[in-house]
């Protein structure tokens, strides 16, 4: 694995099975009463947000937390950002506090592998603008890992907005490389041209869903509407929301979060017990410890940092 | 550089203006002359004297106080013309200005260039376009014409004042960087090219279409999430406008080709008769959405580098002759406004200092097209706009440039003579350099590393 983590790209299978297996033995840690190690002792994450969020920061920063790392969240509002500052000078500044990792989420596709280049920490993409969000895409392997056991020759069905979604990029490149079939389903206005290159299948109707063992809905976001890209949330909710009659019993359902009740699911299918949608949220935590360990501690990090930390307990 | 004969009868003829430079008397030792429209192609001696070519042949005697180059090995091309620069002249002149953007003209062995109207203010009244060409009187190191707007502000509302703008100066008229949106504006300004006279260049886009968009729509956008700019943005403004102009009977150019489908529109729109010319940038013609995969921002530029298929289809037409000639569409940006996420940064890319190497490197050498196709299309660029194409016949004026076809060279090792630096090309290995340019009589370029001849 390399020094950052900025697409599933930069991930080969082994990555990311030693990522989960991770996973799992930080699962242990969060189990017990005290739930830190102190494993990143002395370091420091940063984490960068130029865009609101409330799982994947709140998970970045419990990560960092349970391993002992020194933290600091810095948002776009109310900092310098505001005052005009450029992406190249912020990262500068926040460099000079010598930190460990930069955990970066930004509206703007690539920013994270700028920011790569401009710092010696290690760079965590947690979503570029509708590039891509690997951790997400991590945290979905697991969650459907600890569910079925295996995830080799799954069918999952990515349902919704895939034009605007980084979830969905970075999930098809993830599900593809653990052995799933892959096929993505939306109104023609919101699948982009040329994404079957990833790998995946295309389809415009919910005709053949039955067939899927994992259905993935997107987030649809009231503010596309603006463009037209779909008549009416009215006919896309009639067309592709899953809802009791659509998801099978058999078939598992995933979401991103937030949801919008009533748009791409309906009430019915988010408390059902096929939904995964906790078990999402939950898995944050344990799995962006993971990518921390990997980075710093694990097989990505530099030696010097890997052998000064094998004397210290560690969950596995 | 002197005024073609009107190919039409009335037009008032073009002028590129420069500052005064003493008239050259060189005599370029065996050099290996290659002018395909003049029939040349072999090693002789040139001497140009008082800024003419006098006299090609072998064993020449250098005049009193002319200067001797030695150029065994090197091979003494007419000099490039480029009818699609970007000066940034008035406005933006920390990114260039007429002095850096003529100096990086003639590192590229350009002998004239053609400056676009997007500046601050745009050239759309004659007042901006006279203190222009006051300027270019003094700092411009090769002759400079300079392009007026078509609509006021390039807004794509009302007609500039094109009468007079011709009259004053213009050479021709476009609203580069952004089209014609509207096609009945479109249709009154090939009706007043009848009295107006000059040639409308146009960037050819559909707004509508190109919506967000930063990059050729396609596998790779689809792959980094970035809202893509399909290639029917362009063919279908392309016909539009083929249309127009065919029905009015005018003369348009369309600037900087980039995909398959607009190649097909003008192949069309050719065979009907319409009078239309087109260009293609050394960018388009070497580079594809491949070379955007690392979101790099001197990669980003309008239309955007399109599909491998593309560039086939742009290198064929190259050939057949269905793209008149190259133009760089050289765009310097500053680099802290490229340095930024991609979305974000600035549409452009600089390419005067390198088109002939990157060419010469990427077409030339793999045996796409051959070094007298490429001499061909790079000095044919005035054309269409009224000027004198360059060539090396005795009697000519002389402008010539003079490239080591052997030499190796990294883009930007050595820094650019472009006040920017934000080229599409930087960092790669190329072979070909000029090392000489001679532009309308005069010096205008001497790579520092090339030795000074003798002066007799």
């Amino acid at each position: 694995m390399r020094r950052h983590l900025l697409t599933v790209d930069d991930l080969s299978r082994e990555d990311i099975e030693r990522i989960l297996g991770r996973a799992e033995s930080f699962a242990e840690v969060s189990g017990r009463e005290i739930k830190k190690v102190p494993t990143l002792r002395g370091r420091t994450v940063i984490n960068l947000f130029y865009e609101a969020s409330t799982r994947t920061q709140s998970s970045f920063e419990l990560a960092a937390k349970r391993l002992s790392a020194d933290l600091v969240t810095v948002k776009a509002s109310g900092s310098a950002v505001e005052k005009g500052e450029s992406l190249k000078d912020t990262v500068q500044t926040l460099s000079a506090y010598d930190p460990a990792v930069i955990v970066i989420r930004t509206p703007d596709a690539g920013a994270a592998g700028l920011v790569a280049r401009w710092t010696r920490a290690s760079v965590i993409n947690a979503g570029d603008g509708k590039h891509e969000h690997p951790t997400q895409a991590l945290l979905d392997l697991y969650t459907l890992r600890r569910r079925v056991g295996s995830l080799e020759g799954l069918g999952v069905w990515i349902v919704g907005d895939v034009l605007h979604s980084r979830v969905a990029r970075s999930n098809v490149l993830a599900f593809t490389r653990m052995g799933c079939q892959v096929t993505v389903c939306g109104p023609p206005t919101l699948i982009p041209r040329g994404i079957e290159s990833l790998g995946c299948e295309v389809r415009y109707t919910l005709d053949e869903l039955p067939g899927a063992d994992v259905v993935y809905a997107l987030r649809m976001q009231r503010e596309r509407m603006q463009g037209s890209f779909v008549p009416s949330l009215r006919e896309y909710a009639a067309r592709y929301q899953i809802d009791g009659r659509r998801l099978g019993p058999n078939q598992l359902l995933m979401h991103p979060g937030p949801v919008n009740r009533g748009v791409e699911l309906s009430a019915e299918v988010i408390d059902s017990p096929q939904a995964l949608i906790t078990e999402q949220v939950e898995s944050g935590v344990v799995v962006r410890m993971a990518v921390l360990y990997e980075l710093l501690a694990g097989r990505g990090a530099p030696s010097g940092a890997r052998s000064s930390l094998e004397s210290e307990p560690q969950p596995a | 550089m002197n005024p073609a004969p009107a190919p039409s009868g009335g037009r008032p003829a073009v002028e590129l203006d420069r500052a005064g430079s003493p008239p050259a008397t060189v005599l370029l030792r065996r050099a290996r002359l290659l002018d395909p429209r003049a029939g040349l192609d072999g090693a002789a001696d040139m001497l140009i004297r008082d800024g003419r070519v006098a006299e090609l042949g072998e064993d020449l005697a250098a005049p009193e106080g002319a200067e001797v180059v030695d150029a065994e090995g090197l091979h003494a091309l007419p000099a490039f013309v480029d009818p699609h620069v970007h000066l940034r002249t008035p406005g933006r002149e920390d990114e260039e200005d007429i002095d850096s953007g003529t100096r990086a003209a003639a590192a590229g062995g350009f002998c004239a260039i053609l400056a676009q109207p997007n500046t601050l203010p745009v050239v759309d009244s004659a007042p901006v376009l006279r203190s222009l060409r006051e300027r270019a009187r003094v700092e411009a190191r090769i002759p400079t014409g300079f392009l007026a707007a078509i609509t006021v502000g390039q807004r794509g509302e009302e007609l500039t004042e094109m009468a007079e703008l011709a009259e004053a100066g213009a050479v021709a008229f476009t609203d580069d960087g952004m089209p014609v949106r509207s096609a009945g504006v479109m249709r009154q300004a090939l009706q007043y090219q009848r009295l107006a006279g000059r040639l409308l260049a146009l960037h050819e886009e559909d707004p509508a279409l190109s919506g967000n968009g930063v990059m050729h729509e396609g596998d790779v956008s689809a792959l980094l999430g970035v809202a893509g700019i399909p290639s029917v943005s362009e063919s279908t403004m392309v016909a539009r406008d083929c249309a127009l102009a065919g029905y009015e009977e005018g003369r348009i150019h369309i600037q900087h080709v980039s995909a398959r489908e607009t190649v097909e529109a003008i192949a069309g729109a050719k065979a009907a008769g319409i009078q239309v010319t087109c260009e293609a940038t050394p960018h388009h013609l070497l580079l594809t959405d491949e070379d955007v995969r690392e979101l790099d921002t001197n990669m980003k530029m309008n239309p955007p580098l399109r599909a491998p298929v593309d560039r086939e289809a742009l290198i064929e037409a190259l050939r057949s002759g269905l793209i008149d000639f190259i133009a760089t569409d050289h765009a310097p940006h500053a680099r802290e406004e490229k340095e930024q996420p991609f979305e974000h940064a600035p549409l452009g890319v600089t390419g005067l200092e390198t088109a002939f190497a990157a060419l010469h490197t990427g077409l030339v050498l793999p045996g796409l097209i051959d070094l007298g196709l490429l001499v061909e299309r790079m000095t044919a660029g005035g054309e269409p706009f009224g000027l004198l194409t360059p060539s090396l016949a005795p009697g000519s004026a002389a402008n010539v440039s003079l490239v080591d076809l052997d030499a190796e060279w990294e883009v930007g090792e050595a820094g650019y003579e472009s006040r920017s630096e934000n080229c599409a090309f930087a960092g790669r290995r190329l072979t070909g350099r000029v090392r000489m340019t001679i532009a309308d009589g005069a010096v205008a370029y001497r790579e520092r590393s090339f030795a000074l001849g003798a002066v007799v």
